[in-house]
């Protein structure tokens, strides 16, 4: 395998991967634009997505499209529930608190998870079959192309959504200024339930493609989390595309130091980023200096 | 210092001397050995929470770099235990200066996130260096403390030296608190922009207790590596740090004593709780979650409040 | 908070005294000192049933409460039930020392099996030595039994051996170029460390040495690495869910070079998660996942097949060869209770001269110097075809 085509195998691993942390970044500034909550569950509704999908699809035996659906509807109630639950009732809670609390509730995800289905690694078939594809001299599996394909779409329909719609547009509101936002009378705690769910949503959305690819178990929430923030720190936290081309960025990283550097060193990657970006330029690549400053929720 | 303090660690000293006399069992000493170690590091957390007002989500990282610098230095290097323990101290506070001073720098809280990345940063190093680390599979014959020609082998022996240091620590933290860096840091913690108009140097004092919680960790790490005498890298990772944050958060996050006693709730606890280990994730993220939205400032501080309303 | 920590300390005061008159660490305890000596031979237990390592210590602890039930309905050990106290350590040090402290002074059990883990286990040793209570480990690192340490035993086979098979197999095979690829796990970098030191004894050369997460869930940058060098195969030495991510991935980038893996892969649940980029793979085995395919006259093939049967049957899941290590460890002490009867010292010594045991793992041969007793021919070649896994011929 000649360095060229080694470096295109990196980058197209890099590509898929990155995909998936920026579906986890979108996530992440979704919640964050809106009210100023650094979600540390949010790694939770990617697990929570493919592992549902598994459970609906190997063990009930349903079709994948309705699986796929269902999966998503079933993860964006727990995002709902979640916050009806936990963040709603907190009458002006200090940001610690909050912190606490989605790391709690990430926690009680992946106990959840580990009860209802175990320790085990879990498989999705591909959307449409293993078969490697050739492409100049590196490999692309069928899986990448529809990852590539519903992050698309995903990101295409939020451009629709919040430049078009009234909700979209109550949201953005609330995410440029929550008092403005009520006396003109947008239902501001409306707005922060959507949030949340809309973010699970995604993030059910990002676990389920990924899973016939790299495997699904119940830790697996975590490390998405951390590395899903990397990325949305270092595009900027509120902005939709910067997280995805720092996911991008991320992953290609990732795979060229692993393939080049370290692979030991890995994982640490993501995290170095994030520490020099908050020590260097806290903003992010595309952030705003008034984004950089955390919100108040 | 407050008469009601003093009183309170003589109370202190006084149940810790006479414990062993009614216990004398290996097995309970061990425990509280324990226990003793995680309060060091949580009496240091406490005070970053509550005093500071910030988090640290990566604490077991600093508990790790006491651990495996003393570990590394007596057992590869063949210093002394003592001299490791210090070593430790300076270069987990360095380390922690490093993190802490342009985190702290800014508004907000980027030092939780830091730390969220520094812990895991350092599980990886602690996996991957294993020249010195042993990687994954850790290293042992780790030497014990000597005083002379005493060795503090036997869990009674640990049991003084760690409690002694806790109390020693204790009578620092309090004094902390009842000094001058102490009130500004409570009038940080009440409101920053208000201190930091009264002239306090926000930045620095919390930066200070950063540091101070990171030493605390790193003691209790050099006290845990000449215990145990082996290492590895699986109890410095985000999962004890969790653990540190619910025995805060139990506790009572501004108080010293709350810290203690989260420590020993937590550890003995799942002692007796052994029937129930597969649960003990759902216990830590139930408790954690009840805690912060009913009783912020923690399960005494709570129930007391509580109390008082009924009145 | 200076009255509420007065009250405070208050409060734990009294929860002490109170604990210490009743509850468990209650003294009254300790006034009593001649008590009924127990009827019941306890054997202490410590297994990571929950946690990272719950693969590996919920087979044992089932195989010990099956074993535990199948003796007490045979009559007990000449008469005397057997009381096996099971302990979890969640794979972790601290728990795992607690567990031991409590299982030797407040259990006084006669001997413990386990950890399930190497780097437990090594925390422990301290511990067995001083208290002098037989220890049979179902950790695989070679530094548990290296040097021999008197009431220090393991029931797993050498990783060496393991690396040894593979090696030997890869040179009547012609293939002198391989590539490694380890989990950075206790069992990962082991196996590592046993591959790089027995290659050039064995005259392979490594050619690439690459590592991953055991949490990673992509590693096609470091296998396109491994195809882009002159490797003729591959070793993968790690446990789920790397050892099937590898698989899929090599095959993702359509490796043709053989794939071997170590005795991790113990588990045909592993096969079958790898799928169709399982097939084919190799790997040194305990002969218990192949039993059917054993002749007859095995001296193995009984003891392996009725362990299959009655857990298969009692626990509705696939055997697998680390519930078998547990099984080998509780029966050399039964064999030593029976023989010998409830005395630590008399156990060890009656251990440490064991011919002849056949276990799940093997057939053991102890002596002062190996307190492992196995060799590598308690290694089968297996590899797996459609979704079994069948001695390799």
């Amino acid at each position: 395998m000649s360095f060229g085509d080694q470096l295109l195998q990196y980058l197209f691993t890099g590509i898929t991967i990155g995909t998936i942390y920026g579906m986890v970044a979108l996530g992440f500034n979704i919640i964050y634009a809106s009210t100023g909550i650094i979600n540390l569950a949010q790694g939770e509704f990617v697990m929570l997505g493919g592992m549902t999908m598994v459970y609906l699809t190997t063990i009930i035996k349903l079709p994948m499209v309705v699986g796929f659906f269902l999966s998503i509807l079933i993860v964006t109630a727990i995002g709902a529930a979640f916050e009806r639950a936990a963040i709603h009732p907190l009458k002006s809670p200090s940001v610690i608190t909050l912190i606490i609390i989605t790391v709690a509730a990430s926690i009680l995800f992946k106990g959840g998870a580990m009860f209802a289905w175990g320790k085990q690694t879990f498989s999705l078939p591909p959307f449409s079959g293993e078969k490697p594809i050739s492409v100049l001299g590196a490999t692309i599996l069928p899986q990448a192309l529809w990852i590539l394909g519903i992050m698309g779409a995903v990101v295409a329909l939020l451009i629709l959504f919040f430049g078009f719609t009234l909700t979209g547009k109550a949201m953005r509101a609330c995410a440029a200024n929550r008092t403005a936002a009520s006396l003109v009378g947008i239902n501001v705690k409306t707005m922060v339930l959507l949030t949340f769910a809309l973010s699970a949503g995604i993030g059910a959305i990002a676990g389920i493609i990924i899973t016939p690819i790299a495997l699904m178990d119940y830790d697996r929430g975590t490390m998405l989390a951390v590395k899903g923030f990397s990325v949305a720190v270092l595009g900027g936290l509120g902005s939709s595309v910067g997280a995805v081309v720092a996911g991008f960025i991320i992953g290609i990283m990732e795979s060229l130091g692993a393939g080049f550097i370290s692979s030991g060193y890995k994982d640490a990657i993501a995290l170095v980023v994030l520490l020099l970006v908050l020590f260097i330029k806290p903003s992010g690549l595309l952030g705003s200096r008034e984004r950089g400053e955390f919100k108040k929720f | 210092m407050r008469k009601n303090n003093l009183l309170s660690l003589l109370i202190l000293a006084g149940v810790i001397l006479v414990l062993p006399l009614g216990l004398g069992n290996s097995y309970y000493l061990s425990v509280l050995v324990f226990v003793g170690i995680y309060s060091l590091i949580t009496i240091g957390l406490s005070l970053l929470m509550g005093y500071a007002g910030q988090i640290s989500l990566g604490q077991a990282a600093f508990f790790g770099l006491g651990a495996y610098t003393s570990g590394v230095l007596s057992a590869k290097f063949g210093i002394s235990p003592w001299l490791a323990l210090l070593a430790a101290i300076f270069v987990t506070g360095g380390i922690a200066f490093l993190i802490g001073a342009p985190a702290l720098k800014l508004k907000g809280h980027y030092l939780a996130m830091a730390t969220l990345a520094f812990g895991y940063i350092v599980f990886i190093v602690f996996n991957q260096a294993s020249s010195y680390t042993g990687g994954p599979s850790g290293f042992g014959q780790i030497p014990r403390f000597r005083l002379g020609n005493f060795l503090f082998r036997t869990d009674v022996h640990y049991y003084y030296l760690v409690w002694t240091l806790v109390i020693v620590v204790l009578l620092v933290s309090l004094n902390v608190i009842h000094s001058r860096v102490g009130r500004a840091l409570r009038s940080i913690h009440e409101g920053e922009l208000a201190a930091n108009i009264m002239g306090v140097n926000t930045a620095r004092y919390k930066i200070q207790i950063f540091v101070l919680s990171a030493v605390y960790a790193s003691m209790a790490g050099s006290l845990y590596a000449h215990f145990i005498t082996f290492l590895n890298p699986t109890p410095f990772g985000f999962h004890f740090s969790i653990v540190l944050l619910t025995m805060v958060a139990v506790g009572g996050m501004a108080s010293v004593w709350g810290a203690i006693i989260g420590a020993a709730l937590l550890t003995i606890l799942p002692e007796y709780l052994r029937a129930f280990h597969d649960y003990d994730i759902l216990i830590y993220g139930s408790t954690l979650l009840v805690i912060m939205i009913f009783l912020p400032q923690g399960l005494f501080a709570g129930i007391f409040s509580l109390v008082k309303k009924e009145r | 908070m200076t009255k509420k920590g007065k009250v405070v300390v208050g409060v734990v005061v009294a929860i002490v005294i109170v604990l210490l008159l009743v509850g468990p660490l209650s003294i009254w305890r300790w006034v009593p000192m001649l008590r009924k000596p127990p009827v019941a031979y306890k054997v202490g237990a410590i297994f990571a049933v929950t946690g990272p390592a719950a693969w590996l210590g919920t087979p044992e602890r089932n195989t010990a409460k099956m074993i535990e039930e199948e003796v007490n309905a045979g009559g007990g050990i000449n008469g005397h039930p057997l009381e096996i106290i099971v302990e979890d350590t969640v794979g972790d040090a601290t728990r795992t020392v607690t567990a031991t402290k409590k299982l030797i002074t407040k259990d006084k059990v006669l001997a413990i099996v386990g950890p399930s883990r190497s780097g437990t286990t090594m925390a422990v040793i301290p511990i067995v030595e001083e208290a002098k209570v037989p220890l049979i480990s179902c950790a695989a690192a070679e530094a548990i039994v290296v040097p021999v340490k008197s009431w220090v035993f393991k029931t797993p086979q050498k990783d060496s051996d393991a690396a040894v098979r593979i090696y030997e197999y890869m040179k009547e095979h012609e293939i002198s170029k391989i590539a490694i690829i380890t989990a950075t796990t206790g069992f990962g970098d082991q196996g590592r460390k046993q591959l790089k030191k027995l290659a050039p004894e064995l005259g392979i050369t490594i050619v690439v040495d690459e590592t991953y997460g055991p949490k990673d869930t992509d590693m096609t940058a470091q296998l396109t690495k491994i195809k882009a060098s002159e490797a003729q195969a591959v070793v993968n030495w790690s446990i789920v869910p790397g050892q099937a991510i590898v698989a899929k991935n090599m095959r993702q980038l359509q490796m043709k070079i053989p794939l071997f893996q170590s005795h991790g892969f113990g588990n045909i649940k592993y096969a079958q998660t790898a799928g169709e980029a399982g097939e084919g793979i190799i790997l040194p085995c305990g002969r218990l996942l192949a039993v059917d395919s054993l002749p007859g006259d095995h001296p193995q093939k009984e003891v392996l097949a009725k362990y299959k049967k009655e857990y298969e049957t009692k626990y509705e899941e696939d055997v697998s060869t680390f519930g078998g290590h547990a099984w080998d460890g509780l029966h050399l002490v039964i064999a030593a209770l029976r023989e010998v009867g409830p005395d630590r010292a008399k156990i060890r010594d009656y251990l440490e001269n064991t011919k002849n045991f056949v276990g799940t793992g093997g057939v053991f041969n102890f002596s002062p110097e190996d307190h492992n007793g196995l060799t590598k021919d308690a290694f089968e070649m297996l590899t797996v075809k459609n979704g079994k896994f069948v001695v390799l011929k």
